[in-house]
């Protein structure tokens, strides 16, 4: 009795400094995601007339399911323009000396700490009427008029995708850095191209890190209230606005309640689904 | 002539990757450069490249009193979130870094779960339950609301840097007569603190920069920073915003730099 406790007890701490945590957890996050389901549950504004009322609202308007839609394939667009883009840059990093890794890093790195506001902010100027893009072609003589690029699917996604590419690039260099290279020197010199090695070795083995990319840009990219409201503009409806709008406007805290919720299960399972691809690919990459 | 063959295709390979790899990181990096470019116009528009330089700008922003009174604001609710989430979130860290039971990884998954539920459904969530118990939106449910999304970074980045610890020194220094307490001042704290610094930063700024909770749990009177800029941007492209995005730019990448210092942040996002 007296021994394996206390051989344990210095190398490890009680439970009981997590409680204060748990207890600020319990009493401010999980108590009031409750509360939003209680009241999704609700067919009236008061909270007195049980029901699915609101659920039923939302799943039988094709106004609201199309919102739902088009929040989902934005955040496909957006994740798979960051792997596109994201990966080649955990690539590099593989391949450069520690001090370019280091700018890299950085570069990749500044935007995730810099504010959202700014971010986007930067997107409009560069989108704009008057921005560089524009400016460019048109001083180029390929366009009279300014293109429409600011409130535009096109516009939402490649904003989207610089905003989250951290997020993305992140997991992909840890996960890279963890292959073994003569993997890759012994792919070759079995006569496997550079490309054949690409996709049957390097892709494979770095699952792990692309799907754990993927579920946080996901993530990030279909909850990005401030970028999808400014660049996207009053035409293009995304959940967090819908549900903005439902909540602060409208004052429909039931319904506003319901799209919360069938939000957070949409998110939820997107995240479960890429965690079980992870798990498996895990098993995979360590066979 | 396969070996020929073999070393073009490796360049092809190379030359895509290597291009897409530049080609990315000039868009991550461009946004910020122009509009710190922009920021510098002498003109009263947005248009790139500017017309001519110059600094009226921010001397417009040093005298926005909204501004600054927002800028207040944030900065002293990111100060309570951040000083709240590291009390809260290194004890928590203690407890569950080294315990493999299922109460640990429970909790490990609760503390986590901010970090990717949408965080306007907590704000509208907390807020339900705040008019519900009386309370009335205030600086300090702003804190409660910030410090729930911000005490996840202080818990990962704490719980990373215990892993790295060797159990060996906590033992050694218990069979050398070393209380608890005295072998965590000593020797744990020290240890895990660039972990905790680490963690602290990145919840600063994300409380600074966070307006999905902001913008349900604060009160008429308290205006917050990324919401007032918000709203500017809503109604009309204001140039004295990009001065401000030149502020908050330049002030990034130099405590970017002095993280990357005290804490080896690079390193710590990567591993």
């Amino acid at each position: 009795m007296g021994a394996a406790p206390a051989a344990r007890d210095v190398t490890s701490y009680g439970m009981g400094l997590a409680a204060p945590l748990a207890l600020f957890f319990l009493v401010f996050f999980v108590a009031p995601l409750l509360q939003l389901f209680w009241l999704s549950l609700h067919n009236d504004t008061a909270g007195l007339h049980w029901g699915l009322g609101q659920y039923l609202h939302f799943l039988t308007d094709p106004f609201s399911l199309g919102v739902l839609g088009s929040t989902l394939l934005l955040g496909a667009e957006v994740t798979a323009v960051c792997l596109v883009l994201g990966f080649p840059i955990a690539w590099l990093y593989q391949r450069v000396g520690p001090k370019l890794q280091t700018v890299i890093i950085l570069i990749v790195l500044l935007p995730l700490l810099t504010s959202v506001v700014v971010r986007t902010f930067a997107w409009i100027v560069i989108l704009g009427r008057q921005g560089i893009i524009n400016a460019t072609l048109q001083s180029l003589g390929l366009i009279d008029t300014p293109l429409k690029l600011l409130y535009t699917q096109f516009g939402v996604v490649i904003a989207l995708a610089q905003v989250q590419m951290p997020l993305m690039t992140l997991p992909l260099i840890t996960a890279l850095g963890r292959i073994d290279p003569n993997l890759d020197d012994a792919s070759c010199s079995l006569g496997a191209g550079s490309w054949r090695t690409f996709f049957r070795i390097v892709l494979p083995l770095s699952l792990p890190g692309v799907i754990a990319g993927c579920t946080l840009t996901y993530a990030a990219a279909i909850t990005a209230f401030i970028t999808q409201s400014l660049i996207g503009g009053g035409q293009m409806l995304f959940m967090p606005m819908y549900l903005y709008q439902q909540a602060s406007t409208l004052q429909n805290w039931p319904f506003a309640a319901a799209i919360s919720i069938i939000f957070l299960l949409a998110v939820l399972a997107v995240v479960s689904v890429f965690t079980t691809l992870g798990r498996m690919s895990r098993g995979y990459g360590g066979a | 002539m396969s070996g020929r063959k073999r070393t073009l295709e490796a360049i092809s390979f190379e030359l895509v990757m290597t291009v897409i790899a530049v080609i990315a990181l000039l868009i991550i990096i461009a946004p910020s450069l122009v509009v710190l470019i922009v920021s510098f116009t002498s003109g009263f528009s947005l248009r790139f490249p500017p017309p001519g330089y110059s600094l009226r700008w921010y001397v417009e922003l040093s005298n926005a009193w909204q501004l600054h009174f927002a800028a207040k604001n944030s900065l002293i609710v990111a100060l309570w979130a951040t000083g709240l989430s590291v009390v809260l979130g290194v004890a928590a860290a203690l407890a569950i870094s080294r315990s493999q039971a299922l109460s640990a990884r429970l909790l490990d998954s609760l503390f986590m779960s901010p970090l990717v539920l949408p965080a306007l459904a907590f704000g509208l969530a907390a807020l339900m339950l705040f008019s519900l118990v009386g309370l009335p939106v205030s600086p300090l449910t702003l804190v409660i609301g910030h410090t729930v999304v911000c005490v996840p970074y202080v818990v990962r980045n704490t719980v990373a840097a215990l892993a790295q610890l060797e159990p060996t020194l906590l033992e050694s220094s218990a069979v050398l007569g070393a209380s608890r307490l005295y072998t965590f001042r000593r020797i744990v704290l020290p240890l895990i603190r660039p972990g905790i610094i680490a963690g602290a930063f990145i919840a600063f700024m994300s409380s600074f920069d966070n307006v999905p909770v902001s913008l349900f749990l604060r009160d008429a009177a308290t205006d917050m920073l990324p919401i007032r800029m918000w709203q500017d941007l809503e109604g009309k492209l204001d140039v004295t915003i990009a001065a401000l995005s030149g502020v908050l730019i330049i002030a990034t990448v130099a405590l970017v730099a002095v993280m990357e210092r005290v804490t080896g942040l690079s390193r710590r996002l990567t591993n």
